[in-house]
């Protein structure tokens, strides 16, 4: 589904190199998780691919089903069913969340050539997702994210893309600053979206989220590179080890 | 001290192209007032601090600058909204597309009409506000309107008027040069909304002078739109009662130029005065709100929120001070004036001031301005929203604070339509 051969990608404002060649390839129905130490490019490699700006792809290429998207808009690759879990969700004052969410299942609507959803489905949609994640008509009203605590907002991120149904997802460090009920809370909502012909790409500096979310494949990043591949039990490794024995053992 | 010859010569060189209105004695004494008062201070020069990011060449000048008039296929703005339309064209009261004057719990009349009667209420307003209004600052637009403004409303609130008054302007002759002058006066406890739209002629001065008594409540919602090459310039006097409110929401699209001088004196306890502005603009438009709320009462509250979209070049202007006086204790004073500069071209210039003489207040204020927020932009367009959506949401949302301190559902929701109609004519 996810296919990244050898991607090389700097930094446009500084002369430095961040991912130096990653290969990476994330079937339909599966799970992959990259773990790494910070600095590692692991969150350059999810904005890379959700297409922000300020990064320049130097060599190498990302595509899904077959279809390049490195050179799409982010709006282009959203459609494209490709969706990023903020490892910091965006506050967006003066937006009401209901309005950003309908806006964005409508765009990608119409770039399907589909129609508008109507007000009442959509409604009744998010009422029945948020109500599994439990989100109030309070936090559905509400700006985006705005006076959202860490966890309600990494919620809200879960919410969109149960309300949106990517077939690619990618979880950026959807664990930081959360608690253990509102990990549990957020590691359901994506479980509930594991299906055959979704994949997930679940970026993580720590093994817990992992607990929760039961990996299929586990990399192991380092300075650029995917540096290790294994199962689960790569990640308990990391957990028992550290990064600095397995980055000693690969070199 | 003696105004400086240029000065002196720009005045006359306007004044020898008017022609002084006729009239009862009041209205001759508070015409001639005003006359004497523009003399004294002559009329604006860019040289002046006061009009320092403002040129008032063209305000100035003795014969009106062409502007085209627009062809008025849009969709009227208020339309949803029941109310009583009174008409002027090119400055000119339109009776035929007027309604009749006449409207439960207020009394309209013609100023033209009034101004002929030998006893009138508006003698203790007409001019009044205006004048009171020139002090510290000099405002000789405001002057020069009530020396020869031959037309306008006055209008009487008895009680809680039954349906908002809708002043409804056209432009239609490229060099009309209007002046009107309106007068508002609310009784103890009574209640009115004053609507007005429209570009009103090529170029146009207006003054409203607006009493709110104790307990009364003034709601005020206008738009200035379409015609680009418009000039305007407004001023709006208000004298607040006690536990009174007086709340007015201006929303500007395009304009070459639009000067909005809003002064309100607080003289009752516990009043509230809200006054902010919305603009959208594109290359050379400018437009300025300049803003004097003094506080002479205690436990007042005032607020002055104004947002600004500037791009392609376009220019925004505020000015905008808070004035305590010594016995005004409990003033909660708030100003904040913000634009988002959608390009490197735009420039916003703000002014705000804080005077301060009593020694239990609150007051606060702050000018930001910005670009769009990438980080939001990029978060929209990440969960699929086109980028010229995204924006204009963005946008909408920026312009929020503002168009939130219109209380009425209805009409915030023509004035928001209105922005997203500008916006998305404007697309790239």
């Amino acid at each position: 589904m996810l296919e990244i051969k050898n991607l090389h990608v700097d930094l446009e404002d500084e002369e430095k190199t961040i991912l130096k060649g990653v290969d990476l390839s994330v079937e339909a129905g599966k799970v992959h998780a990259i773990m790494g130490p910070n600095g590692s490019g692991k969150s350059t490699l999810s904005y890379v691919l959700a297409g922000r700006d300020g990064y320049e792809v130097t060599e190498g290429s990302a595509t899904l089903d077959g279809v390049d998207i490195l050179d799409m808009d982010p709006e282009e690759r959203a459609a494209a069913g490709l969706f990023l879990a903020f490892q910091y969700p965006v506050e967006i004052p003066g937006v009401g969340n209901m309005t950003f969410m309908r806006t964005a299942v409508n765009a990608q609507r119409k770039a399907k050539g589909l129609d508008e959803m109507s007000a009442t489905d959509f409604l009744k949609l998010v009422r029945e997702k948020a109500a599994t994640l439990k989100m109030d008509n309070e936090m559905l009203k509400r700006p985006v994210n705005v006076g959202f605590s860490g966890g309600e907002k990494k919620r809200n991120e879960i919410l969109q893309m149960a309300v949106l149904e990517p077939k690619m997802c990618i979880l950026d460090e959807t664990d930081s600053g959360l608690d253990v009920d509102a990990m549990k809370l957020v590691a359901e909502g994506v479980n509930a979206l594991r299906n055959e012909g979704r994949g997930f790409l679940v970026i993580t500096h720590y093994q817990r989220l992992l607990d929760h979310i039961k990996p299929d494949v586990v990399h192991i990043m380092s300075e650029g590179r995917i540096v290790k591949t294994g199962g689960p039990e790569l990640a308990l490794q990391v957990e028992r080890e550290g990064y600095e024995d397995i980055k000693a053992e690969v070199a | 001290m003696a105004l400086p010859q240029a000065k002196l010569d720009a005045t006359e060189a306007r004044l020898a192209v008017a022609t002084r209105p006729s009239g009862a004695a009041w209205a001759g004494a508070a015409r001639d007032g005003a006359l004497a008062r523009l003399r004294a201070q002559g009329l604006p020069h860019r040289r002046d601090e006061y009009w320092k990011f403002t040129n008032p060449d063209t305000l100035v000048q003795p014969e009106a600058p062409e502007a085209a008039a627009f062809d008025e296929t849009d969709a009227p703005i208020f339309d949803a909204v029941e109310r009583l339309k009174i008409v002027f064209v090119d400055g000119i009261f339109d009776a035929d597309a007027s309604d009749d004057l006449a409207l439960e719990g207020v009394k309209l009349e013609r100023l033209s009409d009034a101004a002929q009667s030998d006893i009138h209420w508006a003698k203790e307003l007409y001019g009044v506000l205006e004048e009171r209004g020139q002090d510290p600052v000099a405002r000789p637009l405001a002057a020069l309107n009530t020396a020869l403004a031959d037309d306008g409303v006055l209008i009487h609130v008895t009680g809680k008027a039954s349906k908002p008054i809708n002043l409804i302007y056209h432009h239609q002759s490229p060099r009309s040069d209007a002046m009107l002058h309106h007068v508002v006066k609310l009784d103890p406890g009574a209640e009115v909304t004053l609507l007005e739209n429209g570009p009103a002629a090529a170029r146009f001065n207006t003054v409203m002078e607006v009493e709110v008594a104790d307990g009364a409540a003034f709601h005020h919602v206008r738009a200035q739109g379409r015609d680009h090459e418009r000039r305007t310039a407004t001023h709006l006097f208000a004298r607040l009662g006690e536990e009174s409110t007086f709340k007015t929401f201006t929303l500007t699209a395009n304009g070459m130029l639009t000067r909005n001088e809003c002064v309100v004196e607080m003289k009752g306890d516990n009043a509230a005065a809200h006054i902010a502005g919305a603009c959208v603009g594109d290359g050379d438009f400018h437009h300025d709100d300049t803003v004097f709320v003094t506080h002479d009462a205690v436990n007042c509250e005032s607020r002055q929120v104004f947002k600004k979209v500037l791009r392609n070049g376009a220019r925004g202007v505020f000015q905008g001070k808070i004035l305590v006086k010594p016995d005004a204790q409990k003033t909660d004073g708030y100003q904040i004036s913000q634009s988002l500069l959608l390009d490197g071209d735009s420039e916003f210039d703000a002014k705000p001031e804080l005077e301060i003489y009593a020694d239990d207040v609150a007051c606060s204020h702050g000018s930001t301005s910005g670009a769009i927020d990438e980080e939001g932009l990029f978060y929209l367009r990440a969960r699929g929203v086109p980028k010229h959506i995204a924006t204009d949401l963005l946008t909408l949302a920026f312009l929020a604070e503002a168009v939130d301190e219109i209380e009425d559902e209805v009409l915030r929701a023509e004035l928001v339509n209105l922005l997203e109609g500008w916006l998305e004519r404007r697309r790239g």
